[in-house]
């Protein structure tokens, strides 16, 4: 399988856009490569695909994707064709989307509770969260497969 | 309930109106924004952050909001014992950790002035709420599950507070620390705060976010603020009066 989903799904009354990389092995070197993931297994694929990237073979090699703006920084992939499949994405330019950063030393803390997070099924209004770089994630991505398609 | 979302400044902004308020007043709000864009964004070559920074204008020559930012900004410092810091390495000033609070809590301004009593703001998830929802209750925010964006991990009524979210898409290897190059920055993935006010939430989530894991801590100790933050492993840590605040 290699698509690059889109998605939108409803979550309460609000709909989140999210994307979604489907690329069968390939996607679970990328994300475990990136993070630690425990909810990797959750991604699902039966939500509604609105762009797909292709579905007949690339050009095998590496393709740069242009820079783009996500506001808090840039962000820049490289989509690495191997047998005419994607086999990996590097994120050559990512922000943090937070910049202004500096180390605080340790220090005491008391204690505070701690739990494993759960998924919540109340209805609500407004998410928050961090998705900010998402969109310019696949601008960057999809204009590399371009360059990789026939 | 008027609600629309248009992708601003880089990021999704959505402005919901519940009661009756001028049909222009979202669009206005909505201007507003690319305006603040317009001067702030460290991307366009003809903002006005690039002008100070490039030097092609003085601090003195500044408009009266990009003093008021920056001055923000110098505060934050203060508060957060220099860890919070604009100034970068090569010089430039870079303020956006501190805009988007400042944006939405302005636009919410905006709005009531407008006559909307009814309202919420959200800027990338930063949310400033105003009275009810359409059904006349609280406004339940939901937090991301920072690994599963169809999820929500905590729903929240803020009793006319405000919440911000400082978080990353995805972390890893090419993600660090700019004053410790080479060494990754704390494997914590999701931190939100509480707080009076949607700038307040935004400039201390912010500041708390990048301290890593001792970030919850300086949320703690901070008077009037509250805070929840998730690692890399998934595990949630809260403050001693974030518990108030969550429905689920």
């Amino acid at each position: 399988m290699k698509k690059i989903a889109h998605t939108g799904i409803s979550v309460g009354t609000v709909t989140a856009i999210t994307c979604t990389f489907l690329m069968g092995t390939a996607q679970a070197g990328f994300w475990s490569g990136l993070l630690n993931d425990p909810g990797q297994t959750q991604r699902r694929a039966s939500a509604p695909l609105v762009l797909t990237a292709a579905s007949t073979a690339y050009h095998d090699g590496n393709f740069l994707g242009p820079v783009e703006s996500a506001y808090y920084g840039r962000v820049q992939v490289k989509a690495n064709i191997k047998g005419g499949h994607l086999i990996s994405v590097n994120v050559v330019q990512f922000p943090h989307d937070r910049p202004n950063s500096r180390r605080i030393n340790h220090r005491a803390l008391p204690m505070l509770q701690r739990e494993v997070i759960k998924a919540q099924s109340t209805r609500v209004d407004i998410v928050s969260g961090a998705t900010l770089t998402s969109r310019a994630y696949l601008r960057s991505l999809t204009s590399a497969l371009g360059q990789a398609s026939p | 309930m008027h609600r629309e979302t248009r992708l601003l400044m880089g990021m999704p902004i959505t402005v919901a109106i519940v009661d009756d308020a001028p049909d222009a007043l979202t669009g206005e709000v909505f201007a507003y924004f690319s305006a603040v864009d317009q001067r702030f964004s460290l991307y366009r070559d003809d903002s006005e952050i690039t002008a100070l920074n490039a030097g092609r204008i003085t601090l003195a020559q500044a408009s009266p909001d990009m003093r008021e930012v920056l001055a923000l900004a110098d505060k934050t410092k203060r508060q957060t014992h220099g860890y919070f810091d604009i100034r970068r390495a090569d010089d430039t000033l870079d303020p956006s950790g501190i805009v988007k609070g400042w944006a939405v809590r302005n636009a919410a301004a905006f709005m009531a002035a407008g006559g909307a009593r009814h309202y919420f703001v959200d800027a990338g998830g930063d949310i400033q709420t105003s009275g009810k929802n359409a059904d006349g209750a609280d406004w339940v925010i939901g937090i991301r599950n920072p690994f599963n964006d169809q999820q929500i991990i905590k729903a929240l009524a803020l009793q006319g507070r405000a919440m911000a979210t400082s978080g990353t898409y995805a972390r890893g290897q090419h993600i660090y620390n700019p004053h410790q190059l080479g060494r990754p920055i704390d494997d914590i993935v999701s931190l939100s705060v509480i707080a009076a006010d949607v700038l307040e939430a935004d400039r201390f989530a912010t500041a708390a976010f990048a301290m890593g894991l001792d970030g919850i801590g300086f949320v703690e100790a901070m008077p009037d603020l509250e805070g929840y933050v998730v690692d890399a492993q998934g595990i949630a840590t809260q403050t001693s009066g974030f518990g108030a605040y969550v429905v689920s």
